[in-house]
Parts: structure tokens; C-alpha cells; sequence
């Protein structure tokens, strides 16, 4: 069974983050990559959380991650599925597991990037088996 | 803070109630200030330093709320601290109060805690993790329904993950607990429960359950630290203040490791400060947000290796007359109390009655000469402040 749709509450949209929500809209993952010491990191800063150059830049994730660590929520009106992604490019991101019997998620597993509108209609990146 | 060792914890009250329908928060801060203050042996006029967080009423108005309290209590001051680390707080106040004693700052620090969630009925764990809106993560977290209990269910999750870590090796942990709790009378769950029973208990979030969580309650404490040649004029055995060490951890720009916390920094900068080392300590008080939290930062303290934790606290290894460690034996934040859904006050005054020979006779640790109190503020998922305290019979 498909877990139902859980509302998920919009994004504040900051002005550093603008490009970041644009691209969530044409459905791609952006995060950023220091042009000083060429780290990625997440989420996106101006300034690089390694070395503090503010020469940040967006590149475009491919999309493809493995689940870090999961929990389901069970104690709720519609349970859903809070996880940590690890990026092909490196860093985790906190977000949802949506697409696959709850049950059946596990850590390890191979997952890839899909979009899902929110409150606002801002579309926000959470991830389904790959 | 070597001078500052010297500094002694003179007075130590935990508030009776578990659910202040008929008080103010307020109030419930003036309650336990004059607890404590009475256990001293002190008066109000005494206090010439005061410590506060964010639990007192009117912070979320951005800084009255100190000086509100204050107010209220009629305090005449000259050293004011309010060092916002949620959980952790209280501890640091410990350490800021004995700092300021050596510096000449204050003579007779007042440290309070309160709160009311269980009268406001807030649902603490399975709603949306305390986090404010301004915070620059948090488009990145609050679409995803980041709770309280969820953000720890992960570190659990993982833990179990990479290290067989079992829901019955964390059931222990709230097995001791109960134990703990069947002796204090105030305490809110004084069954004695079996690791079936917590296994077998709700899930909440995978893989806590709901007897992995600890009780929600209103309350308080407090503590007053003293300058030595105070202390040694009341009545009360001598608590000194050895050893302190803080760290907060955070996401690390995306190298997130959901098995450790600022525990393995804070507690060897604190073991390092006092001159012992974890195999000295008689009596801990671990926070105890959830059953994982204790597990990760025994491993942290360095009681056991990294990812032996399930082992270590199984089969009453933290039961008192029982186990190799003692923790927690007024029952914790797991079946005691968790006072405005923080924790570190109750760490603190409870290894204060343990070292004074005061804690029930049923779960006084033999010659408690040494104990560790340790604090974590926020969540243990994404960002907290570690704060590990040790304290010494004088």
C-alpha cells in the first residue's frame, strides 16, 4: 500500500535561495559547490560552511541517493516517512521517502529525487525508490 | 576552571507537581527558587546572581522575560545569565555560575526552571519539532514533518544499522528507569516495567516506542551555587563543582553521523578539567529524552565503546545495587520528570542527592563520592548542545 498524501507545509522562500525554488519548479535538485575548496554541501549557504569563501555556486544533483537513516511516523492522521538521503555528489538531506509501502523501506536502498507540490504549490524535492 | 571547582552547589529542589493546572509559570519559578533557596539554607536577599533560559515566562517577547522574572521574584542583582541551550541549559548555568563565583562576579548564583506543557496540552513528540520559522534551515526541514521523536527514531534506526543495536538492549534503558521510579513518590510512572512491555508498546516512530519516550510534565527546579566560604558556613554536605565541558553539534554542512553526539566532546574536556576519567564516576544522570539518547552518550562519555552500548545497558547494567553504573535513579525524564520538556535541571539535582547521601535509600549509591551529570539541548537529529558536568563530594 501507497502511503496517502501527507499536506506538506510550504517553504519559506529566502532571497539567497531563489535559483534553489526556481529550479524545484522545473523539477531539478540544486546544491551548492565551493569554487575555493570545491566541497558540497547542503543546505545551501552563500557562504561555503567549510572554508567560508563566499564563492558558492549551484550545480545541479543528479538526483540519485541511498537512504541514510528513516523513521515512519505511526502516531499521526496520515503516517509518513521522515528520512536522511545521502547525494551521489555527498551530502544527506533531510526529507520524505513517498512512493513505496512504508514497511518496505529500508537503509541501504537506492532512492532518486521527485518533486511534490506543497501548500503553496512550491514544489519541494523528497526521493522514491530508484 | 580549576579555581572555579571550588565553587559548591548548596541548595537543590525539584518542584513535587507533575501538572500545574492552578499555577503560573511564574509562579512555578518563584516555587522552586524558594526550594531551593530553603534547602540552602539561604534566603532571597541572599542571591546576587541569577540564571535563566528559555522556559522563563515572557522570552518569547525577545528579552524581557528575564528581566520579567526577576520582577516577579524581587531579586536585587549584580550577575545575570541567560544562556539559552534548551535542555542542557542548566547545566551550563552550573558552570557559568561556579566561573563567575571565582571571578568575583556573584557570591550566591540562583539557577530556575520551569514550565507548564502538560497544563497547555502540548503534544510534544509527534508534533512538528519546536523550531522556528526564522531559522535558515528550516525550508529545508519543515516540509518534511521533522518531530521530536522522529529526529531521534533516525539516530536509533542508524545506530541499530551499524551496530545490531536491538529495541531490547534500549529497552533496558527505560527498564532501569522504572525500577528507579517505583521508589520516588512523585515520580510520574512508578510501575516497574519489563523489556516486553516496551517492546511491545505502541510504536510511535520507528523503531521508538511509546515506552522508549519520556513522560511529559510540568514543574521545575532549581539550584544554588555558593562561593566556598559560603558553603562551608551551611549546614547542608558539600557539592563542588570539578569539571565542565560543552559542545554543540550540528549537520556539518550535510556530513551528517546520526550514531555520535556533542558528547564526544563535551565529556572529555569535562573528564580532562576534573582529573578523572569515566571508570571513577560512582553515579550518572544521562538525559534521557528518549531511551537512545542514553545509549548514544554513554558511548560518547567513553563507558563503553563506540557502538557497545546496547551491551552495556542490558540486563540492569544501570540499575542501582544491581549494574556496573547507576543512572538516573530518581526514574529520569523516562518515568520521573522532564519539567517543561527539559531535562538537565533534574540531571543535576538528582547526582546532587546522590552525592549528598540524600537520594532513596533503596537507590543510594554506596560512598558517592564522584557523580557525572550530563545535558543535551535540541535534537539529537539534527542540531544540539552537549553539556557534561562532574561533581564531587567535598
Amino acid at each position: 500500500m501507497t502511503a496517502k498524501t501527507r499536506p506538506i507545509p510550504a517553504p519559506r522562500i529566502d532571497p539567497e535561495l531563489v535559483a534553489y525554488w526556481e529550479a524545484a519548479r522545473q523539477g531539478r535538485l540544486l546544491i551548492k559547490q565551493c569554487q575555493a575548496c570545491s566541497e558540497f554541501h547542503f543546505y545551501p549557504r552563500a557562504l561555503c560552511p567549510f572554508c567560508f569563501s563566499d564563492r558558492t555556486e549551484w550545480r545541479e544533483a543528479s538526483g540519485s541517493g541511498t537512504i541514510y537513516s528513516f523513521s515512519v511516523m505511526r502516531r499521526v492522521p496520515i503516517p509518513y516517512a521522515l528520512a536522511y538521503v545521502t547525494l551521489a555528489e555527498g551530502p544527506t538531506v533531510m526529507t520524505n521517502i513517498v512512493g513505496r509501502d512504508l514497511d518496505a523501506i529500508r537503509i541501504g536502498q537506492k532512492v532518486r529525487v521527485v518533486f511534490e507540490a506543497s501548500e503553496s504549490g512550491q514544489p519541494v524535492p523528497v526521493f522514491t525508490p530508484a | 576552571m580549576a579555581r572555579a571547582a571550588s565553587a559548591c552547589i548548596a541548595g537543590a529542589f525539584e518542584h513535587p507537581t507533575r501538572k500545574a493546572d492552578d499555577k503560573s509559570l511564574a509562579q512555578l519559578h518563584a516555587e522552586v527558587a524558594k526550594g531551593a533557596l530553603d534547602d540552602a539554607g539561604l534566603g532571597k536577599n541572599d542571591v546576587d546572581g541569577y540564571f535563566c533560559a528559555g522556559d522563563v515566562a515572557g522570552w518569547e517577547t525577545r528579552g524581557t522575560g528575564p528581566f520579567s522574572i526577576i520582577d516577579y521574584m524581587g531579586l536585587k542583582l549584580r550577575y545575570l545569565d541567560t544562556t539559552e541551550s534548551w535542555g542542557s541549559s542548566y547545566l551550563v548555568h552550573v558552570a557559568h555560575a561556579a566561573q563567575a563565583i571565582v571571578a568575583g562576579r556573584c557570591k550566591v548564583a540562583l539557577i530556575t526552571l520551569a514550565g507548564r506543557p502538560r497544563a497547555e496540552g502540548l503534544a510534544t513528540g509527534t508534533a512538528p519539532a519546536a523550531h522556528s520559522s526564522t531559522a535558515a534551515e528550516a525550508p529545508f526541514e519543515l516540509p518534511y514533518g521533522p518531530t521530536v521523536v522522529g529526529l531521534y527514531a533516525m539516530c536509533a534506526m542508524r545506530h541499530m544499522h551499524e551496530y545490531g543495536t536491538t529495541g531490547e538492549q534500549l529497552a533496558w534503558i527505560k527498564v532501569a528507569a522504572s525500577h528507579h521510579a517505583q521508589y520516588n513518590e512523585h515520580a510520574m510512572l512508578r510501575e516497574v516495567v519489563t523489556v516486553e512491555d516496551v517492546v511491545n508498546s505502541p510504536m510511535i516512530s520507528d523503531p521508538l516506542h511509546r515506552l522508549d519516550c519520556c513522560v511529559i510534565s510540568d514543574g521545575g527546579g532549581a539550584l544554588v551555587v555558593v562561593a566556598p566560604e559560603i558553603a562551608k558556613s551551611l549546614k547542608r554536605p558539600l557539592v563542588q563543582v570539578r569539571g565542565f565541558g560543552y559542545a554543540p553539534k550540528h549537520q556539518m554542512g550535510g556530513r551528517i553521523d546520526l550514531t555520535y553526539s556533542g558528547a564526544v566532546w563535551s565529556g572529555p574536556a569535562a573528564f580532562a578539567e576534573a582529573g578523572v576519567g569515566p571508570a571513577d564516576i560512582k553515579y550518572a544522570s544521562i538525559y534521557d529524552s528518549f531511551t537512545i539518547t542514553v545509549l548514544i552518550t554513554l558511548e560518547d562519555l567513553g563507558f563503553c565503546a563506540k557502538g557497545q552500548g546496547g551491551r552495556f545497558v542490558a540486563d540492569g547494567n544501570l540499575i542501582s545495587g544491581v549494574g556496573g553504573l547507576p543512572i538516573n535513579t530518581d526514574g529520569g525524564g523516562l518515568c520521573n520528570n522532564h519539567p517543561s520538556n527539559r531535562g538537565g535541571m533534574t540531571k543535576v539535582i538528582e547526582a546532587v542527592r546522590q552525592l549528598r547521601g540524600e537520594a532513596h535509600p533503596a537507590v543510594q549509591v554506596k560512598n558517592c563520592d564522584l557523580a557525572l551529570a550530563h545535558g543535551t539541548g535540541g535534537a539529537l537529529g539534527t542540531r544540539h548542545g552537549s553539556a557534561t558536568l562532574i561533581l564531587a563530594r567535598g
